[in-house]
């Protein structure tokens, strides 16, 4: 996924015409909350470097959530997810997506290219053989996803960025939680994530 | 040479038991010997890492099998930043400790955003961890031909190694 990340030239790329442009249009109302905040933000924002290292960890984090995609959608086809769990992982998986249009929105209106999706993933798949497997692989995808955003929060350039992906974090815990919940395990066994 | 070091260092310590060579064998010192609660508690910690690695597969990550003596950026096929590539950073002990305490001050431009993990002890269990399941079993068909050199068999000026 790596090589999709261009990052446009900052004089190429009109920051108003994205600002002003239809790049929004995918995404939820409470997405475009969480970018409200933004164009004044951009407007402040002096340094090229700063926008170029928030462009190279949204784009992470973007792979990551098209993995997490994919990975849902493995989960659902497997056969091995019955009801409720399986409407469960659906609307995850959904969330998921929503997640996708607001960091790929976010990197468009940073002057970046959003990265794709792979073509395939290399999941384990021949260690999912039962409905506790698939929960299991989720529940860690979504443990990891917890940490990568704590640990995009401090790096990100201005406050607006972090509390979007704040918001992120928030989602993919009660993800984890519900997850362990569904496997009988402690749901929250902390008072902080790590 | 730093596991026949070890192995001396034991030897003339009296301190050569069978617990010992196994661990003496390791690139750590003897001082550093884990102990299998570290070594579990570093894979939990781990598990942070695990939206973009695993050991033996690409991910949005790198694969970590086969870590330590390889050069940053060197997994074949994986698509990694100018700035890893370019680091001359070898990995072993030293050279993760201080990329994992802060990535983006060490490799500037880096692809991996994350804060990285301020807790000494925390980092030392990890590599721990690491230094047991890069070099295990699930990892002898994924260490791959990643390379420990510049291609022609030397380091160059310039190589950060431990
Ligand atoms: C948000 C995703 C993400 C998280 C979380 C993450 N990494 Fe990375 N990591 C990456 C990416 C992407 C790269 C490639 C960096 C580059 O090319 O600049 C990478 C590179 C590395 C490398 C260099 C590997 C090589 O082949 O040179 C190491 C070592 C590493 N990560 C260890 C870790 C550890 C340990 C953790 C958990 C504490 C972790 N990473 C968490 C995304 C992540």
């Amino acid at each position: 996924m790596s090589s999709e990340i261009a990052l446009a030239p900052r004089e190429a790329l009109s920051r108003r015409k994205f600002l002003g442009g239809a790049t929004t249009a995918t995404l939820s109302a409470a997405a475009i909350g969480l970018l409200a905040g933004a164009p004044t933000l951009f407007a402040r924002r002096a340094s090229a470097e700063t926008d170029e290292q928030d462009i190279r960890i949204l784009n992470t984090a973007l792979g990551a959530e098209h993995e997490a995609v994919a990975a849902y959608q493995v989960g659902a086809e497997s056969g091995l997810l019955k009801k409720p769990t399986l409407d469960l992982a659906v609307q995850f998986q959904g969330q998921h997506k929503e997640h996708i249009d607001l960091l790929a929105a976010t990197v468009k209106k940073l002057g970046g290219q959003p990265v794709a999706g792979k073509v395939s993933y290399a999941f384990p798949v021949e260690k999912l053989e039962t409905e506790e497997d698939v929960l299991r692989f989720a529940a860690g995808l979504e443990k990891g996803a917890v940490s990568a955003y704590l640990g995009a929060v401090p790096i990100l350039g201005s406050g607006e960025l972090s509390r979007a992906a704040a918001s992120i974090l928030g989602d993919e815990a009660m993800h984890w939680a519900v997850l362990r919940y569904v496997l009988g395990e402690n749901p929250v066994p902390h008072a902080f994530v790590s | 040479m730093r596991a026949v070091a070890a192995f001396v260092f034991l030897a003339s310590a009296g301190l050569l038991t069978a617990g010992l060579v196994g661990a003496g064998a390791s690139s750590s010192p003897p001082a550093d010997v884990a102990s299998s609660a570290d070594v579990e508690k570093g894979r939990e910690i781990y598990e942070r890492c695990g939206a973009c690695h695993s050991l033996e597969r690409d991910r949005v990550g790198p694969r970590h099998c086969g870590l330590f003596g390889r050069r940053a950026g060197s997994v074949p096929g994986f698509v990694y930043s100018d700035a890893m590539r370019e680091s001359r950073l070898f990995w072993g002990r030293k050279t993760l400790d201080r990329f994992l305490t802060n990535p983006l001050a060490v490799v500037p431009g880096t692809f991996m955003g994350y804060a990285g993990i301020p807790d000494p002890k925390e980092r030392e269990q990890l590599l721990d961890y690491l230094d047991v399941a890069t070099r295990g079993e699930q990892c002898d068909a994924a260490a791959g031909s990643a390379a420990k050199t510049d291609g022609d068999g030397r380091g160059r000026r310039g190589d950060v190694r431990d």
